[in-house]
């Protein structure tokens, strides 16, 4: 049972708070529910009068092509950037585990990428990528592969893919580490009197043990890639070519800033928040719990 | 089975050497127990053997086969952890059977030999449980099945029984010492709790600061420790060391005492008594102001200092004796039950 501890009532403790709860309540719960409410609306066309129509705007993307084209793909490219970064990640950290020697320089070296910005990760991949300047192609052009992600849309999606894995393994790295190193070392000894090379001790016990933090993580990634990468996008192909890299966080500044449609835009980010709620809940509700082995 | 020889061996970490030129030959089918304090170098010294660590200088070899190079798997050896090491997310079944998996060895012979070792340590009820379901003695002995199931040629055991309370550690000694006559397996046991060492050891080595100080049988170390710190570390409770003179076959104690036993030691040396070699005489040389009495039961331990001296002495003593504080008691010791050191090397003046 918990103790009932009294304390003399005072503003201060109201006090202290009161700028988080102001801060949460004018950048998250005011901009959240108006977009609530605009979801509601259909506007017309001049801008000049609007309707409420309750869910005709989510009916409607229910049905829309180019939406579920585009969930589909923001599905694919979750998968892709998560199982991309994390497995980097988790091979990096298997190694960084091995080492003695400099490992506080590699972690920090390791640790860089996630201290830059969106749109400047995107930017560095873009200048790396550019079909005319660019080192990639070039050195691509000998392997017979003719780059340009300006033009083709698989190419540009898996360019957004690269840059966006890029920038979480920083992030993975340190979460897989830090699970690697709270396994025994004896553990990994004991391994290795019975037998087992650093392959199959990987394999048999390391991949196993950080079970949790996988699942963890699997939940971080499919968040960063659905909510985060709009910078990268952005910076990298602005959907394009043919809508090709138009992800779901995308396609709500699309429609709505640049066609306007801020009632279907709207009642996109209404669709976004509650998958992002959904996701927050899985998360605590299974990873506070630990992971059976 | 195999012999192991330890030859010249060094272990350095950056620049500071921890073990000192160890060289000791163990015999097979021998239990060795290596015991010293904590920090002395004894686990580093089973993890060379093991192939945990690097040697940095020296040679080992098990059986005739240098194994300075080769990996902990080639070297044919099981070890127990003093944290049991057991893998937590397989049941115990698995955790025994991995190293056989591992050797592709035919899945009935797997299954025959998990369920023998299983006998042997009554586990087989926890066979399909996960080791965090098991108690301590019961994952104690799961790693020990792991070991015995592989049938290596030599068992390591780095402090295996130190998680366990004291019942459980004085049962499990005596079943680990069983297990290794039967198996006649080479073990090397480390530990730094002396009665552990002298209760299971064929042979102890006593490590001091990364120097091998002895290495016996528990009787020769007992009997003629050949260092003052051997002298002190085996026994409990621990020897009493007196200054004393030599001289003529005699020795002379800080008070002017006279003892007969000195061998051919001359000059000022240390005395060494065992407590329990303290015998009560009224006209005995050594006099002791008694300070207190530990009752014990079966004995009685008679705590005082020399007479006219600071020198502790601890006298063991069959039975109950008590006196008052204060009051001089008489001792003497038999010529064969002394050890005479010398003070500057700490060495044991030979007879
Ligand atoms: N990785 C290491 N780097 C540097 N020094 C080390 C390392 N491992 C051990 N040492 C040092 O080597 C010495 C011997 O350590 P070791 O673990 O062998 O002691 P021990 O006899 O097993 O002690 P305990 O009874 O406490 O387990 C210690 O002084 C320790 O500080
Ligand atoms: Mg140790």
């Amino acid at each position: 049972m918990l103790k009932r501890v009294h304390f003399p009532t005072s503003l201060l403790p109201y006090l202290l708070v009161a700028p988080q709860v102001i801060i949460t309540l004018v950048f998250f719960v005011w901009p959240a529910s108006q977009a609530v409410y605009q979801s509601f609306l259909i506007e017309d066309a001049f801008g000049i009068s609007t309707e409420f129509v309750w869910f005709e705007n989510f009916i409607y993307l229910a049905t829309d092509e180019q939406y579920l084209d585009s969930f589909g793909r923001t599905i694919f490219f979750s998968v892709c950037v998560a199982v991309l970064s994390m497995s980097a990640a988790l091979i990096l950290a298997g190694f960084a585990d091995r080492i003695v020697r400099g490992a506080t320089t590699y972690r920090t070296l390791l640790i860089w990428p996630y201290a830059v910005a969106p749109v400047l990760a995107g930017a560095l991949w873009v200048f790396m990528f550019n079909p005319t300047l660019g080192i990639f192609p070039y050195l691509l052009e000998f392997v017979g592969v003719d780059w340009n992600h300006y033009l083709n849309g698989s190419q540009a999606m898996m360019l957004v893919i690269f840059a966006a894995a890029w920038k979480q393994i920083a992030y993975n790295f340190l979460f897989y580490l830090a699970a690697m190193q709270s396994i025994p070392r004896s553990l990994i000894e004991a391994a290795a009197i019975d037998g087992a090379g650093p392959l199959r001790r990987f394999r048999d016990h390391i991949f196993p043990l950080v079970s949790p933090t996988t699942f963890f993580l699997l939940v971080i990634n499919a968040v960063y890639a659905f909510f985060d990468t709009f910078g990268i996008i952005h910076a990298v192909t602005q959907g394009g070519p043919a809508n090709a890299t138009t992800i779901l966080v995308y396609k709500v500044f699309n429609d709505g800033f640049v066609g306007l449609d801020l009632g279907g835009s709207a009642a996109q980010s209404v669709i976004l928040m509650i998958l992002v709620i959904a996701m927050t809940v899985v998360q605590f509700r299974y990873v506070e719990r630990k992971v059976e082995y | 089975m195999a012999s192991i020889t330890l030859k010249d061996l060094v272990k350095t970490y950056g620049d500071v050497e921890v073990l000192h030129h160890v060289d000791g030959a163990i015999e097979d089918g021998e239990f060795i127990v290596i015991v010293g304090p904590s920090g002395c170098g004894k686990s580093t010294l089973l993890r060379m053997v093991a192939g945990l660590e690097t040697v940095t200088s020296g040679e080992i070899r098990i059986g005739e086969k240098v194994v300075n190079q080769l990996e902990p798997a080639d070297r044919d050896i099981a070890m127990v952890f003093q944290n049991y090491a057991l893998y937590p997310h397989m049941s115990v079944r698995e955790n025994m059977a991995y190293g056989l998996k591992i050797r592709k060895i035919g899945k009935a012979e797997i299954e025959r030999r998990v369920q023998e070792a299983a006998d042997i340590l009554e586990i087989g009820p926890y066979l399909d449980r996960k080791p965090r379901q098991l108690s301590g003695g019961q994952r104690q002995r799961v790693a020990m099945g792991r070991a015995i199931v592989r049938n290596p040629q030599v068992f390591l055991f780095d402090e295996p029984l130190s998680n366990l309370d004291a019942k459980l550690r004085v049962q499990m000694r005596l079943e680990i010492r069983k297990l290794q006559q039967r198996l006649g397996v080479t073990s090397i046991y480390v530990t730094h709790d002396q009665v552990e060492a002298m209760t299971l050891g064929d042979r102890l080595m006593v490590l001091n600061g990364g120097y091998v100080e002895q290495f016996g049988t528990p009787i020769e170390l007992y009997d003629r420790p050949a260092t003052l710190f051997v002298a002190g570390f085996i026994g409990s409770p621990s020897m009493n060391f007196l200054p004393a003179t030599a001289g003529g076959g005699a020795l002379i104690l800080g008070n002017g005492a006279s003892l007969q036993g000195a061998g051919h030691a001359s000059g000022s040396v240390t005395l060494g008594i065992r407590p329990e070699h303290l015998l009560p005489d009224e006209n005995g040389p050594i006099r002791v102001s008694v300070q207190l009495f530990e009752q014990l039961g079966a004995n009685t331990l008679v705590h005082g200092v020399l007479e006219g001296t600071e020198t502790d002495v601890v006298a063991s003593l069959p039975g109950h004796v008590s006196a008052d504080p204060g009051t001089i008691m008489g001792f003497t010791a038999p010529a064969k039950d002394l050890h005479v050191f010398d003070p500057a090397t700490g060495r044991r003046v030979e007879e």
